[in-house]
């Protein structure tokens, strides 16, 4: 997968054939140490010149007849020193060697061959390294994912942007930032993950739950940011990129700097800041949109052969301004929106950030030890702990608009251990354990009813993942865990809604405070999930042109605090919502296929799925319900039996040395099987092509076309019916209709500039929406009130030091 | 060796913050501050006569019950002065919205909406710009027969307007509609 995205310039493999009687294979892939950029044109040769060969564009090269023995490679490559590496020889060896390549200059370069180094060994998997994050270093890390075929995100605006994958967000997607799984309040549409895109070196995507030992309830899918590895030498490094956003009339800085010594010692700073006034679409200012995002991290540690130890402390803080017209009253408001075809409120510009609007902050901070046994494996220990605290600013009257709507603070302990057994070349063995506790502190100096209650919760998971290499061309792995989720909360309940919701039946034993003088019940929910997950998979590659992998992967989740208890009324989208206490774990089955084949120009890559998940949790629109502000459509949470197939297809074609083009496709069909209609919020298909020209004697000039055509989703759930009481009647309300597709044109161009020594400027220039094009995306939660973005023009310089 | 004790002292430290971190009494409820829950109208007819009270009642706010409504008849071919109290009885004793309604009175109006044998609906009372607010209102009935009057409370309208809701604009913070009988 992750080549597609980085053809560089032609292909061409080299074969080089020893002599000798013996059939042994070597294919290693060579890449950039610090961001994972496949190394196109090494050479990697014998001492005495007899084996030669050559790594192709995507890094990758392959050596056939060798012995089973013990072989001294030179490496060397244009831009790096020439290493040696030694390798035994055995079948079919892979191997990845890591060069240093954007320090041209260091005397010593340390080349470390490893594994190849995935997730997980035949599930759906996809890498953006560090020059493809770059580009996205004024947005947002949704944004940045969407270039991965499959991937696509649930906005609130533009700025609030949830990864989907394969039609699944929120508590379906974990994201683990340097080894932490996020606990971030992920359960709410409109939150965003509160990771800073510019704090990962790389990020990958596994397309399903195959990945347990990050956990075992990623129906959708994991994201794993990763930090580039610091190798050992005494040097420093580091790099400040420059960004002007033309449409929101703001921009970003991000800036890093490393120093490592010889001995394995190491520490990394960054920081970012982002900021943006109200955005446009092409016929109007969306009136309070803009952004506030500060994002800094510290990682410091030793790396030795035997043992070393990292700790990483990361800070995000965000304020987003909600566009004015999305906040509405009633239903009335809301059909008036859908009616009018502009938003109801457009201001002039401004930087202010006004309400509606959240406050976000997290830190996170993560202290690893790990320790290699000679001839055994490697022990890891890792302590994380995080705070998140939400607000949310809504419009209110008298003085209150200072003082949050929301106000919720989650914090978050974890205890992990894990032991990889890699001493056995045909066997590996991945075994590990984890504990957690969280708690959640709703604050009731709001005044307003809280939406997730107080909880304490408490989990254990214990997995072991194997890996088998089955003769030449297979490796075969499965994995099991489980996983126990104790929920412990707190909650008012409206003595209406608990009768209402026929709580009184089934659950009178949890009230713990009878409070009918005004109107309520506490109740203390204590529930208790055992999950399993599993995962078999194979993998079949015959040569380095590509490889055929199967996974089955299942995984079990149990609902989030928002699924059980939310019941209230959301002023942000004027509905109310209503847990159910009754939720159970959903079970999701899910088979996914790749096929990966590279031939001498071109290449391409099929991923079909199908996802079966039993007792899918699912928040719909229901009914309506009438209050002294009107009446509100009624969304609720049931549990039905969900079918989600879907093929994510890409390839590239090589037409010269100069020119490259891309091409994407992603489709995904969701059905609730119980009531045979659509799933809601299911991505529509989109069709991505990119044609680029890339010229590396002009200071390595590039300039890429990118079209982007979204479908319209014609498979949505049936609307609502609810009552106006202005027009006193009856009216449909077309709460689910999709808007009609789009085509968006974008263009993308850099240059790069020696600036002496080691310093390096990049100049980069990207414009998003060339046309000014009128649009509304499905997945924006704001289509029911603006259009989305015009034209955005990002100018960006960074240089590298 | 030495990082390797210093990192257990972290570990054990981080193990204590795990432990001690549970700290739970039961949590207090919410004062709802800004809920409304109940309209009143008082109408009383010009000249003399008995106060007609009309009422828009929803004690459980959000919840599921919905308001009860009370529309008294009125007399025909009669101007009533009528004036508006907004509560919240989630407190008790009930909280009166009227006063803070009043003193944002440039970020608030009523706006009134008849059929029916109702002849007129109009705002009496003006913001420190002169635009109506409609915290008190006359209400001129026809001759008998069936009548409603839609009473909505606008947060944030453009204000000055035509008197529509359309034209408002804003967001509805009362949408409270009367069915009554004019005899």
């Amino acid at each position: 997968m992750k080549k597609l995205f980085f053809i560089t310039s032609s292909l061409f493999i080299t074969y080089a054939s020893y002599s000798q009687e013996c059939e042994s294979i070597l294919k290693g892939f060579i890449t950039d140490y610090h961001d994972k950029t496949p190394l196109n044109g090494a050479t990697i040769q014998t001492l005495d010149g007899k084996i030669t060969a050559i790594s192709n564009s995507t890094g990758k090269f392959k050596i056939t007849g060798l012995c089973d023995t013990t072989y001294i490679f030179e490496i060397s490559h244009p831009k790096c020193s020439t290493t040696l590496v030694t390798i035994s020889v055995s079948g079919l060896t892979e191997q990845e060697f890591k060069l240093e390549h954007h320090l041209e200059e260091l005397e010593e370069v340390e080349v470390v061959g490893e594994v190849l180094f995935d997730q997980t060994n035949s599930a759906q998997e996809a890498t953006l390294n560090t020059k493809s994050l770059e580009k996205f270093s004024s947005a947002t890390l949704g944004d940045a994912l969407k270039q991965i075929s499959g991937v696509s995100s649930l906005n609130t605006g533009s700025n609030i942007v949830k990864p989907a994958i394969h039609g699944l967000n929120g508590s379906r997607v974990l994201i683990l930032n340097d080894g932490v799984r996020m606990q971030d309040m992920e359960w709410g549409d409109e939150h965003a993950p509160n990771v800073d895109v510019n704090s990962a070196g790389s990020v990958t995507v596994v397309k399903g739950a195959s990945a347990l030992q990050y956990g075992g309830d990623a129906i959708g899918g994991v994201i794993v940011l990763a930090k580039n590895h610091i190798f050992k030498s005494d040097t420093i490094f580091g790099k400040t990129i420059i960004n002007g956003v033309f449409n929101g009339r703001g921009g970003s800085i991000n800036t890093e700097l490393t120093k490592s010594f010889e001995k394995g010692w190491f520490i990394t700073g960054q920081a970012s800041y982002r900021r943006l006034g109200d955005q446009e679409a092409p016929d109007y200012i969306l009136s309070n949109t803009g952004v506030k995002e500060f994002g800094g991290s510290l990682h410091f540690g030793k790396n030795a052969l035997e043992w070393g130890w990292d700790a990483n402390y990361t800070y995000y803080d965000a304020e987003i301004a909600i566009l004015r017209a999305s906040h509405i009253g009633n239903v009335d408001d809301l059909i008036r929106s859908i009616n009018s075809g502009e938003p109801l409120v457009i201001n002039n510009f401004t930087y202010d950030l006004q309400n509606p609007r959240q406050k976000v902050r997290h830190h996170l901070g993560k202290l690893k030890f790990y320790k290699r046994f000679e001839g055994i494996g490697k022990w890891d220990l890792q302590y994380d702990f995080q705070s998140n605290r939400r607000f949310e600013f809504d419009l209110r009257r008298g003085d209150r608009s200072d003082r949050a709507s929301i106000d919720l603070e989650l914090t978050t302990h974890t205890l992990s251990s894990n032991f990889k057994w890699d001493a056995n070349k045909n066997l590996n063995l991945n075994s590990g354990l984890l504990g957690r506790y969280q708690d959640n502190f709703a604050n009731p100096d709001t005044g307003v009813r809280r939406l997730i209650p107080d909880y304490n919760k408490y989990e254990l998971g214990a997995y072991t993942i194997a890996e088998y290499r089955l003769g030449q061309n297979w490796v075969l792995d499965a994995g099991f865990r489980y996983d126990f989720t104790q929920i412990d909360a707190k909650k008012f309940y409206r003595i209406s809604r608990w009768e209402e919701r026929g709580y009184n039946e089934d659950f009178q034993d949890l009230v713990i405070e009878d409070r009918s003088d005004i109107g309520q019940l506490l109740v203390n929910p204590i529930f208790d999930y055992h999950n399993f997950s599993s995962s078999i998979g194979g993998k079949f590659s015959k040569d380095n042109t590509g490889n055929l992998r199967f996974n089955y992967a299942l995984s079990q989740r149990a609902p989030n605090p928002a699924e059980l208890f939310s019941d209230g009324l959301h002023h942000s989208a004027a509905r109310i919502e209503l847990g159910d206490l009754r939720l159970k774990s959903e079970t999701s089955h899910k088979i996914a296929l790749t096929k990966e084949r590279d031939f001498t120009n071109w290449g391409f890559t099929i991923e079909p799925y199908a996802n079966f998940i039993n007792s899918f949790i699912i928040l719909e629109p229901t009914g309506v319900e009438f209050t002294i502000r009107g009446a509100f459509p009624v969304w609720s949470y049931r549990q039905t039996n969900a079918r989600l197939l879907g093929i994510d297809i890409s390839s590239y074609i090589n037409w010269n040395e100069n020119i490259t083009t891309n091409h994407k496709f992603a489709l995904v069909k969701g059905n609730d099987l119980d009531l045979d209609i659509p799933l809601i919020n299911i991505p529509s298909a989109n069709f991505n092509n990119t044609i680029s020209y890339q010229k590396p004697s002009w200071n390595n000039f590039e300039v890429s076309l990118n079209s982007s055509y979204v479908f319209r989703q014609n498979e949505f759930p049936p609307n609502i019916e609810v009552f106006s009481p202005n027009g006193g009647e009856n009216i449909l309300l077309a709460i689910n209709t999709p808007p009609p597709a789009y085509h968006l044109l974008g263009i993308d161009s850099q240059l790069e500039f020696s600036l002496g020594g080691k310093t390096k400027l990049t100049s980069g220039l990207t414009i998003n929406n060339i046309l000014n094009t009128n649009y509304r995306e499905y997945l924006n939660r704001q289509r029911y009130f603006a259009d989305g973005l015009g034209t955005n023009i990002i100018l960006q310089l960074k240089i590298n030091y | 060796m030495k990082t390797i004790k210093h990192l257990s002292i972290l570990l054990a430290s981080g193990l204590l913050f795990f432990s001690c971190s549970d700290d739970d009494n039961g949590p207090d409820p919410v004062n709802e501050e800004e809920v409304i829950t109940t309209l009143n109208i008082t109408l009383t007819p010009v000249g003399g006569g008995t106060a007609t009270t009309f009422t828009y009642q929803d004690l459980d706010a959000d919840g599921p019950n919905p308001p009860v409504v009370s529309a008294p008849d009125l007399a025909g071919n009669t101007t009533y002065n009528a004036t508006i109290e907004v509560l919240n009885e989630t407190e008790n004793p009930a909280e009166d919205i009227t006063a803070e309604v009043a003193e944002e009175d440039d970020e608030h109006q009523f706006i009134f909406e008849i059929t029916g044998s109702v002849a007129s609906a109009t705002a009496t009372d003006q913001d420190g710009d002169g635009n109506p607010i409609g915290l008190s209102f006359d209400l001129a009935t026809n001759t008998a027969g069936a009548g409603s009057l839609t009473v909505t409370l606008r947060h944030e309208p453009t204000k000055p307007n035509d008197g529509t809701l359309n034209g408002a604009g804003g967001e509805t913070d009362i949408a409270a509609s009367f069915n009554f009988v004019i005899q």
